[in-house]
């Protein structure tokens, strides 16, 4: 299934959030995601089904001033 | 001798707040974080780079159980980008407080305030915790409070310029004008800038390009630390007027003649 994460398309076997992050090497704890500008709850991830086209950004936390 | 600083019932220990920006590595940030006495950082949202996974992450070196994390919307230059980076930080779920920017310029990076005040009012009707990134200028200051702004943050200088308090009077002024928290954000250069800032009465100053650029970053951060202690120790003990002429500090009586 084609996705857009972070800005890039992609081609991903996951069905779920929870499995795209899985499949990403990503921590969940760690990220906040939005699905077509939607924020997903973190308890949420498991079971959101991602649809092909979706577009995903996963955003943690950087230095910053 | 307790001199807390309380903002909707979270307390400050340190008036010096310390940004995580432009640090050469994790280890650095954290060893900096650490001398400046601080107990409350400011983090960037971005996106996590899924090509190049770096397994660091900067809440590995920050113990939010440690610090208060800060979340700006740095680099927003729109209302809509300001609150969905904004509501993307609070979702992270460590903290309602956000210090807000929305930008009017990237060569300057002074701040749009109308942009802002439409921001200010939207965020803390969702019950965030704002700190508007502000100008100098007390008007907006008063009209961020009256919008619902927690403290306000008024820039010294452009963010990054070290160029120190360029307009204290309007910081004066500023803090007569509004009766919350004043913060002095951007600008600072080095101690005695945040020595000022302290010493004109504000409640606390960020900082980040002035420790994070400095050639020493460690030691820069316990001068400030120092610095900030000093303004607000001389704030409190109250400045001797300003005066043209001389006053002799010795007694005139008992000269020999």
């Amino acid at each position: 299934m084609k996705v857009r994460v972070n800005g890039i398309e992609m081609e991903v076997k996951a069905g779920t959030l929870m499995e795209l992050l899985e499949e990403l090497d990503i921590n969940p704890k760690r990220v906040v995601v939005e699905v077509n500008l939607e924020i997903v709850k973190r308890d949420k991830f498991q079971n959101y089904t991602i649809k092909e086209g979706d577009s995903i950004e996963i955003v943690n936390f950087v230095g910053g001033g | 001798m307790k001199d807390l600083l309380i903002i909707k019932g979270i307390e400050f220990k340190s008036r010096l707040w310390v940004g995580t920006g432009k640090y050469k590595s994790f280890e650095e940030t954290a060893r900096a974080i650490e001398a400046s006495g601080t107990d409350v950082v400011t983090v960037a949202v971005r996106r996590v780079n899924i090509l190049d996974r770096n397994k660091e992450n900067l809440l590995d070196y920050i113990d939010p159980k440690k610090y208060k994390i800060l979340p700006n919307t740095a680099g927003c230059f729109t209302v809509e980008e300001a609150l969905r980076y904004a509501r993307l930080a609070r979702e992270a779920g460590i903290s309602d407080m956000v210090k807000l920017e929305v930008i009017g310029d990237e060569k300057t990076l002074f701040p749009d305030v109308c942009g802002l005040l439409k921001a200010t009012e939207i965020l803390a009707k969702e019950g965030f915790i704002v700190f508007p990134y502000t100008n100098d200028d007390p008007i907006i200051a008063k009209r961020l409070v009256d919008a619902g702004a927690a403290a306000v943050m008024p820039l010294g200088a452009p963010i990054g310029s070290g160029l120190g308090i360029r307009n204290p009077y309007n910081i004066k002024i500023i803090l007569e004008t509004v009766n919350v928290p004043v913060i002095v954000d951007a600008g600072v250069g080095t101690a005695s800038d945040v020595a000022i800032a302290m010493e004109l009465g504000c409640d606390a100053v960020l900082v980040n390009t002035a420790i994070a650029g400095a050639q020493d970053s460690i030691m820069m951060a316990q001068a400030l630390k120092h610095a900030c202690i000093a303004g607000r120790f001389a704030y409190k003990a109250g400045r001797i007027p300003k005066k043209l002429y001389a006053s002799a500090s010795s007694p005139l009586e008992g000269m020999l003649i």
